[in-house]
């Protein structure tokens, strides 16, 4: 009995310093930014006078954040879609027992080691459009030595395209990562399974589909919840590859705080911004923390 | 705590005082030590020569300070700025920072209290007199003085390729009617009429305060800063649509480069003309690139369109002795004359020697005493942050858009948010 008592008293003291660290320096900071989201500080000089939801009203109304909030949406649903594809093809590919997969494999990981600065200067280069009179440069400059000048196009320059060119070099850094977790999902389906489905005389497309598939779906709601709160908060992919883009079409929410808080010191109306980034990112989560903890309880 | 070195510094003075007094006529000076930390945003060619010319006259002069060289690169400050926001409201400040002297100096840092008034320093080096009255005037607020500015840059230099231009037999042109003529002509010729890097997104905002200054005159332009000329006014519309024509001639990678990527087509003799500041000159001297020829923008033949650098003190400055020392050492003609001939700009002072400066140079101090001179808003002279960002952000719409109308309502719009138009 006095065994546990002190059992408790240790587990609290163990955890209070992180406990009380993660109250200031997380949920004080998240309280502080919402509060000056709400005021006026706008300029050197701090005014926390409360104005309401006035930020966020002028801010809906900027053009640049509706491009922003668009962007966003083009962005995450393409490099969502094309990463949990490529990510699931290439665990399949891998999962087909071939020889050194484990050179594949990490060929395949290796983007993941990057940080999105380095993938970012990388795509600058490649999906630099070059010029009519300077001739060809990247990928437009493959296209011509393969004699497929057709598919040659202004990739992140070309407003049409803008933030779809920033979503592949997204989508070349994390596939790996979803093939990882999909390959270690597959090694933990039992080989029984598939045994006790040939039998039954399944094709191995027919396993995929029926067997392999549903029983990977949590690691598919995995993957969408890292990937998708990496898409939303992406910042530094955009600052490094395309910055702004012309008319905005490469800009993202988070380069937009980071413009107007630093350098129009417009302190409120970034932590708005902030605030509908944490928002959104939540919306996302929660759903998947409430899941998680309820089938969790069932266990 | 403040309170507290402060008066440790009076007491220390008065010790050294009494010293020097007890030692007799010719005490030698204390050599200052410790460090020093400079924060700016040279860091490419000619720029950064041009600080390092400077530190070197500094460590002639104080041999015992240890200079900390805190850069951040990118153009017209973007990044650096950002850095520097942070650290100013952390209260971490750099030992002096550069920061373009006008609104940017007094509607960021001198309203806001944190920067030290420097009008005994100006009346002790006799800067008073050494700088012009235009100088002085941006560089005060409320009867003090609170920077000392390095260079003057000019902003409105249209730039072109001189074997271009003879191989055409081109004129650099003076007006807008005859800007897209030669354009037209370069076109037919299969060169770039105007190049143009945008990716950094302050750079078409830069090239348009040159059109409007072009287009509207000084007098009207400097209205459009102060509120006597309304936004709304038809002029403003014929400027943007001079810009829009003028937008029909660039490089079609334009967003994919920034200012100093696009100079490469003057370079390759693949394009015509460039808009840009006059630190082109020293990024060309920097490639060894000497076919370039210079004229005013057009229509703003007579109008200079004028930014400078500065530096400043920092109230809680680490090290505040060195930073006067570094501050005398930029005011001095040899710190001037040290640096602007590498940077490519022209002093600040008035009494330059005119033989350290190139023909470029020379030229733009002969317009810089004859010219009428206006504020640049993109390098803060001439607005605060806060709307140059608006103005910034409306004009890169625009490169996208290309609406007038709804442009001209967003310029608006920002000029009122900055409370300086109804």
């Amino acid at each position: 009995m006095r065994g546990s008592t002190w059992d408790r008293v240790t587990s609290v003291l163990l955890i209070a310093p992180s406990a009380i660290a993660i109250l200031v320096f997380v949920y004080g900071f998240i309280g502080w930014t919402g509060w000056v989201s709400l005021a006026r500080w706008d300029g050197m000089i701090q005014d926390l006078t409360l104005v309401g939801l006035r930020n966020y009203q002028k801010l809906f109304d900027t053009e640049r954040f509706q491009i922003d909030l668009h962007n966003t949406v083009t962005f995450t649903l393409l490099f969502l879609a094309s990463s949990l594809v490529i990510g699931l093809l290439l665990a399949v590919l891998l999962d087909q027992r071939i020889r050194s997969e484990g050179l594949f494999r990490s060929v395949f990981l290796f983007p993941m080691a990057l940080s999105f600065i380095v993938t970012g200067v990388v795509w600058r280069w490649l999906l630099n459009p070059g010029s009519r009179e300077l001739g060809s440069v990247g990928v437009n400059l493959l296209f011509d030595k393969v004699g497929l000048g057709l598919l040659k196009s202004g990739w992140y320059t070309d407003p049409s395209i803008g933030i779809k060119a920033v979503a592949i070099a997204a989508t070349w850094q994390m596939s790996g990562y979803v093939m990882a977790m999909y390959l270690a999902g597959m090694r933990g389906i039992p080989e029984d399974l598939r045994e006790a489905a040939r039998v039954d005389g399944a094709s191995e497309l027919d396993i995929y589909r029926h067997i392999i598939l549903p029983l990977l779906q949590p690691i598919t709601l995995s993957a969408v919840i890292i990937l998708g709160h990496i898409s939303l908060k992406i910042f530094d992919l955009v600052s490094a590859m395309t910055g702004p883009g012309l008319g905005f079409c490469t800009d993202v929410p988070a380069y937009f705080m980071f413009d107007t808080t630093f350098r129009g010191n417009h302190f409120s109306q970034g932590a708005a911004i902030a605030i509908i980034l944490l928002l959104s990112v939540a919306a996302l989560i929660i759903p998947y923390l409430v899941y998680t903890a309820r089938t969790e309880v069932q266990r | 705590m403040k309170g507290f070195r402060f008066y440790g510094f009076v007491v220390a003075l008065v010790v050294l005082g009494m010293i020097a007094a007890a030692c007799g006529p010719t005490p030698p000076p204390a050599a200052p030590k410790g460090k020093l930390e400079i924060f700016s945003w040279w860091t490419a060619g000619g720029e950064a020569e041009g600080l390092n010319a400077l530190y070197d006259v500094y460590k002639k002069k104080y041999p015992g300070v240890e200079i900390i060289n805190a850069t951040v690169a990118g153009g017209a400050g973007a990044q650096a700025k950002a850095v520097l926001t942070t650290r100013m409201l952390g209260g971490d400040p750099p030992d002096s920072f550069q920061v373009h002297a006008g609104h940017e100096l007094i509607d960021t840092w001198v309203v806001a209290g944190k920067m030290e008034p420097l009008t005994s320093l100006y009346k002790s080096e006799g800067w008073d007199k050494a700088f012009p009255k235009g100088v002085l005037d941006i560089v005060s607020y409320k009867g003090d003085y609170w920077s000392v500015p390095v260079n003057i840059h000019r902003s409105n230099v249209l730039w072109f390729s001189k074997k271009v231009f003879t191989d055409n037999k081109l004129e650099p042109p003076k007006t807008f009617d005859d800007f897209f003529k030669v354009a037209d002509a370069l076109k037919a010729k299969g060169i770039v009429p105007l190049v143009m890097g945008t990716k950094d997104g302050w750079e078409a905002g830069h090239v348009f305060e040159d059109v409007l200054a072009g287009t509207l005159g000084a007098e009207a332009y400097n209205g459009l800063w102060t509120g006597k000329t309304a936004w709304t006014d038809p002029k403003v519309t014929e400027a943007l649509n001079n810009f829009k024509k003028m937008l029909a001639y660039i490089n079609t990678d334009h967003s994919a480069l920034t200012w100093d990527g696009a100079g490469q087509y003057l370079i390759d003799g693949k394009g015509g003309m460039m808009i840009m500041g006059d630190w082109t000159n020293g990024w060309f001297m920097s490639k060894n690139f000497t076919g370039y020829g210079w004229a005013p923008t057009p229509g703003a033949s007579g109008i200079f369109v004028a930014l400078s650098d500065s530096f400043g003190l920092p109230k809680g400055a680490k090290n505040r002795d060195n930073v006067i020392a570094w501050l005398k050492v930029l005011g001095s003609k040899e710190g001037q004359d040290a640096f602007n001939p590498k940077k490519g700009s022209i002093p600040a002072r008035v009494d330059p020697d005119k033989n350290l400066y190139n023909d470029y140079l020379k030229s733009a101090m002969v317009d810089w005493a004859k010219d009428a001179i206006v504020p640049s808003p993109i390098h803060g002279a001439a607005a605060s942050e806060g709307w140059a960002t608006a103005y910034k952000d409306a004009i890169a719409v625009f490169v996208a858009k290309q609406d007038v109308a709804a442009t001209q309502k967003a310029l608006q719009q920002a000029c009122v948010d900055a409370k300086v138009c109804k």
